[in-house]
């Protein structure tokens, strides 16, 4: 289900991403905010401008992740995923290997858990 | 707010509509503290008679009720009754409102012309104001207002009334910023006291509430929206520091077990019943979050921020679900579906209350969120009452759904008329299975159709699967399998790998409960090599193709496409060339990475060739895919992979025209459109399933076939072998498997191969650069046998000419060489000559062999070249074996041998050219009257070497005419001095040519010797 809800959560990025126009492209305000809350997660929705899209979920019972932190979690995760596209060696389309980047993952659900 | 009045009630009475009327007409400007913005607010009030019990005690919340001024009514005129009694009732009525600090009040003395007229006695009328204000005002001459004949309609009395309503309204402003100012001070100190261990959030939730009420009754919704929501986040916060561990009294008659689940009620402006629960401290989390949404959602309306309800209804409702499990508190299960179902319609019935359809359905990206919901909560009560199946609820199923209809209580009133209302939906659905079904169907295609409509397609088919999961639980798979077809679209468009594989299983089912064999063994055979799966699931797969493949029904035969089954990776050609000949070895490796969790044991892989009608050896240009190494790489077929293109980069770099200075440089992909179409992952969402496209077989094709081959998981090579001649294409592949074929439809990229047949060949070539004529020469033939098979007894048959014998050489042997040029044997040759005819017994030879043999053979030069180009003249015709050209100042001669080969009833013709390795001058020289006859023998092969020869003519009579020579001369050859060669022999002829003095004649036969181009010419002066 929780793969699901990912997927919809597309949905709701286009909607936004279409929606923002071209008022908000000069703003350059990648963070789209919660896009789909559920009973069980919040979806947040981040999109970077060359239209990557991140996707963080957050079980509903977590309280301790503000619309900031989620912000912060999203910066990061796109500087780092900047990093990995950067590399000469990184076809654009595979699965990301870097290990970098799996830690910066990984630290951030610790620190969310 | 409330006035309350003193004084002659008669008098006051009279006023009180005209007040009541004409008081909030017009705004005044209310200044705040705290920084707040000031605002224009229309002041209403209610008057009510002094009584001293209506006067607010120490410590009373109520705002409401409080009177926030006290006005004193009073027509006296007469300074005598003003002392006995009027004055006296003033005193009392202000010790009164010191004694409850109240000072906010007014004395009003309204005058009429009237009782003036009767009273001449009076004092005037201005000192009966004056003696109130010395008594009463001090220093506050504004407490006393005189108001000249309200009822009158004159100017005068007009301007006093508007005076008054003005001092009235600024007084009660004052009156009221101050107590306002006052409560919610005291509200804050209340609220600062929340951590002391008595205190009671229903207790401050009505103090706060009062504010809140004060607000809205002036028209002040935003800020009463305020209050309800500082009191909002004030509980979360509780519940939250509770559910990490920091709990208070008071929040545990909040954890009460739900009792009542009957879900938001939104029809009352204020919802009495709840609010009374509150005050008292018995209501629960559900009771307390209701009443809180109810006065929000109507602010909200107030407001006209409709689409804002609806937001915060669906936080709302996630919101208490979570808020109960964190606190633990019991609930029926199924009880917080109800509440959540019955709560969505209310809200939606609200909305759809006060928008009209236009509205509506522009916003339905607001409401469908709260659709989805209610229905997601609707099918879970369907699965808890047993609803959700083939065979309806059973005793147990029924007895739960008697509790949850018994928690939702009698319908409220406010909902009892109308058909349609959220409570009678849910009962009615929870009643039946018929019921259920069609209030479910309604909803789901509801919310499908609103995601439709605002393109949440992704959302849609969520929808639309879960539909799908409804009708298999129903046992209705023709239903849900358009739905789950859909949602497998969309995931395996966007390749999510994790919903397709689950999406696929549930698609398994589906089929196999219809009893589409063929879909079914398809989605099984995808499933089997689905690495998303635990090994135990994907052999379960496996094995339901196995069971399938070793049915014995003859005509059920299922083609199945390969991709599922297993990958082509590569094919290696042995040799690498992919080129043989017939009767050769022409291998075709496969290598084949079998996708399945087990081994399988396959009767038969095959692969259909298709014969090209193609010149044999034309096709190697095609082969572009094949590498030198005869390998062909198949492309992964997975659509991550095809999408990889490369960004094909190119470099742009523009001169202005002028100067042809760089104006700008930069980067452009070129590929862009294709690459940008692939990441807009909106477009691709209906793009065509490649993989259930109808898989043929063609028939009739000629196959290359392996058995009994058993695939391993992982890399498996198999091997075919091709002997037909001719070029072929692979067309397909198909592995069969009992009833079951695996096929790839197509091979790309193209391979090809050739087997070829070839015709016995013969060719003679010199073993050096050119063959000299006079000399034995060796000359090399070479047989390549083709399919013909060269038996003991063959031979060559040559015709013998004079002018080019075959010489015999005891040392004569022949090389037999295999197609890969690998020397086999070497026997010695048997010659035999005849007349006519050389015979040259062949060694056995197999087919596709080379056989080489060398032959000594010796031209003789012609004697006479004079002759012989005479002849040839004459003749005009190239009959002869040999022929004498001139080339390049040597001499060639051609000679042609017809050989008669074993393989053929036609005679082979091969020509060789001779070179004539001299070249001879002769010249006649004059020295006075003696003749000398000059011979120049140049040798051509070694060093253009010179000899020179000189005899002197003499002759005893008269000259001859004609004088015929022959030249002659003997030679050998540097490495073999000894050699017996028959000379070299010259012809030539002198003539005589006289001259008479007539010049002409002597042209006319000079002209005549030049004819005879060969000859050479002397001249008698």
């Amino acid at each position: 289900m929780f793969h699901y809800t990912v997927h919809t959560s597309l949905d709701v990025v286009e909607e936004k991403i279409s929606g923002v126009g071209k008022a908000l492209a000069d703003q350059r305000e990648l963070y789209l905010g919660l896009l789909y809350p559920t009973e069980d997660y919040k979806v947040y929705g981040y999109v970077t401008n060359s239209k990557v899209k991140f996707v963080i979920v957050v079980d509903s019972s977590n309280t301790s992740l503000r619309d900031n932190e989620i912000r912060s979690m999203f910066r990061k995760l796109h500087n780092s995923f900047t990093d990995v596209m950067c590399n000469p060696f990184y076809n654009p389309g595979d699965p990301i290997q870097s290990k970098a980047f799996d830690s910066i993952v990984s630290t951030m659900m610790v620190q969310a858990c | 707010a409330f006035f309350l009045c003193a004084g002659d009630q008669n008098l006051f009475t009279a006023l009180y509509g005209s007040l009541t009327q004409q008081l909030p007409r017009e705004p005044m400007e209310w200044r705040r503290s705290y920084g707040r913005a000031p605002k224009m607010i229309y002041l209403e009030a209610n008057f009510v008679q002094f009584k001293e019990e209506l006067l607010p005690k120490e410590g009373n919340k109520a705002l409401l009720t409080f009177p926030f001024l006290h006005v004193y009514w009073t027509d006296c005129c007469d300074s005598e009754v003003y002392k006995a009694s009027v004055k006296e009732d003033m005193q009392r009525w202000q010790a009164a409102l010191r004694l409850h600090g109240s000072v906010d009040w007014l004395i009003a003395v309204v005058e009429s012309d009237n009782k003036k007229k009767n009273k001449t006695n009076l004092l005037p009328r201005t000192s009966i104001v004056d003696k109130i204000r010395s008594d009463f005002c001090n220093k506050q001459s504004d407490r006393c207002v005189s108001l000249c004949d309200p009822l009158k309609e004159s100017s005068r009395s007009q301007e006093s009334w508007s005076s008054f309503l003005t001092k009235l309204r600024t007084l009660l402003l004052m009156s009221f910023t101050r107590n306002l100012g006052r409560f919610e001070d005291e509200m804050r100190t209340l609220r600062e006291k929340r951590t002391e261990p008595g205190w009671s959030f229903c207790d401050y939730f009505m103090v706060q509430e009062e504010l809140a009420f004060v607000f809205e009754m002036l028209q002040q919704f935003e800020d009463a929206l305020v209050q309800y929501d500082e009191l909002d986040a004030l509980f979360t916060q509780y519940v939250l520091n509770f559910g990490a561990g920091d709990g208070a009294n008071w929040l545990g008659s909040f954890c009460q077990p739900v009792r009542s689940w009957n879900g938001l009620l939104l029809r009352r402006p204020i919802d009495m019943e709840k609010r009374d629960l509150i005050q008292r401290g018995e209501a629960s989390l559900l009771d307390l979050r209701s009443y809180l949404f109810s006065r929000q959602c109507t602010l909200l309306i107030f407001l006209q921020r409709p689409w804002e309800v609806t937001a915060r209804a669906l936080e709302l409702l996630h919101n208490c679900v979570q808020e109960l499990r964190l606190l633990e508190v019991s609930v029926v299960s199924g009880a917080l579906d109800c509440w959540v179902f019955l709560s969505c319609l209310e809200v939606l019935h609200r909305i759809e209350g006060c928008c009209d359809r236009s509205q509506l359905e522009a916003n339905t990206s607001h409401t469908v969120g709260l659709w989805t919901y209610a229905t997601e909560k609707l099918r879970c009560l369907g699965d808890l009452c047993g609803l959700v199946s083939e065979n309806g609820p059973n005793s147990e199923d029924l007895n739960k759904t008697v509790d949850l209809l018994a928690g939702l209580g009698a319908e409220r009133p406010e909902t009892v008329n109308s058909p349609q209302s959220p409570y009678k939906k849910l009962k009615e659905a929870l009643s039946s299975v018929e019921a259920f079904e069609k209030h479910y169907l309604e909803l789901s295609h509801a919310a499908m159709e609103m995601y439709k409509a605002i393109g949440r397609l992704r959302s849609a088919r969520l929808v639309g699967k879960s539909l799908a999961e409804f009708y298999m639980r129903k046992g209705d798979p023709r239903s849900a399998e358009n739905f789950l077809l859909d949602s497998l679209k969309s995931y395996v468009s966007e390749s999510w790998s994790l919903p397709l594989t689950h999406t696929r299983k549930q698609i398994a089912e589906c089929q196999k409960q219809l009893q589409k064999m063929d879909e079914y063994l398809q989605t099984s055979a995808l499933l089997a090599s689905d690495t998303n799966l635990s090994d135990d699931e994907r052999r379960h797969f496996c094995q339901e193709i196995l069971t399938f493949a070793s049915q014995t029904a003859e005509d059920a035969r299922v083609a199945l496409s390969m991709s599922s089954f297993t990958r082509l990776q590569e094919l290696r050609f042995r040799p690498s060339s992919a080129l043989v000949h017939v009767s050769a070895a022409l291998q075709l490796e496969l290598r084949l990475c079998s996708l399945m969790p087990v081994p399988v044991t396959l009767e038969q892989i095959s692969a259909s060739i298709h014969f090209t009608q193609e010149q044999p050896g034309s096709t190697a240009q095609k082969r572009a895919a094949q590498n030198p190494d005869g390998t062909v790489t198949f492309p992964a077929a997975s659509p991550a992979s095809a999408s990889a293109s490369a960004l094909e980069l190119c470099e742009i770099l523009e001169h202005s025209p002028s100067d042809n200075v760089l104006s700008s440089a930069g980067v452009a992909c070129r590929n862009m459109h294709l690459l940008m179409r692939q990441n807009d992952s909106a477009t691709s969402l209906d793009t065509p399933n490649t993989a259930l496209t109808a898989l043929t077989l063609e028939d009739g094709a000629q196959m290359l076939r392996a058995s009994d081959v058993t695939l391993l998981p992982g890399n498996n090579s198999i091997v075919f072998t091709a002997q037909k001649p001719g070029v072929y294409t692979l067309r397909q592949l198909c592995a069969t498997l009992g009833q079951v074929q695996f096929i790839l439809p197509h091979l790309y990229p193209v391979v090809q191969y050739e087997v070829y047949s070839q015709e016995p060949q013969l060719s003679i070539q010199p073993l050096t650069e050119h063959l000299l004529a006079g000399l034995p020469q060796q000359v090399k033939f070479t047989i390549l046998t083709g399919h013909y098979s060269v038996k003991k007894g063959d031979a060559l048959q040559l015709s013998n000419t004079d002018s080019m014998p075959v010489l015999h050489s005891s040392t004569c042997s022949a090389r037999i060489l295999s197609s890969s040029a690998e020397l086999l044997a070497e026997s010695a040759l048997s010659i035999q000559s005849s007349e006519k005819v050389t015979s040259i017994s062949l060694p056995v030879t197999p087919p596709y062999h080379t056989l080489e043999f060398l032959l000594e053979v010796l031209c003789h030069i012609p004697s006479c070249p004079a002759r012989m180009e005479s002849e040839r003249l004459t003749n005009g015709q190239i009959s002869r074996r040999s022929r004498t050209r001139f080339n390049s100042g040597m001499t060639l001669i051609d000679q042609k041998v017809s050989v008669d080969c074993p393989w053929s009833i036609y005679s082979t013709l091969v020509s060789l050219t001779f070179h004539v390795p001299f070249k001879v001058k002769h010249s006649l020289l004059s020295a006075g009257r003696r003749k000398f006859i000059q011979v120049c023998l140049q040798n051509l092969v070694f060093r253009q070497q010179c000899v020179f020869s000189v005899w002197e003519l003499r002759w005893s009579s008269v000259s001859p005419v004609s004088l015929h020579c022959v030249f002659s001369a003997a030679f050998a050859p540097a490495d073999a001095p000894d050699a017996a060669l028959k000379p070299y022999t010259y012809d030539f002829t002198l003539e005589r040519v006289s001259v008479s003095a007539d010049g002409s004649d002597l042209s006319r036969v000079c002209v005549a010797a030049f004819h005879l181009s060969l000859c050479d010419i002397y001249c008698l002066r």
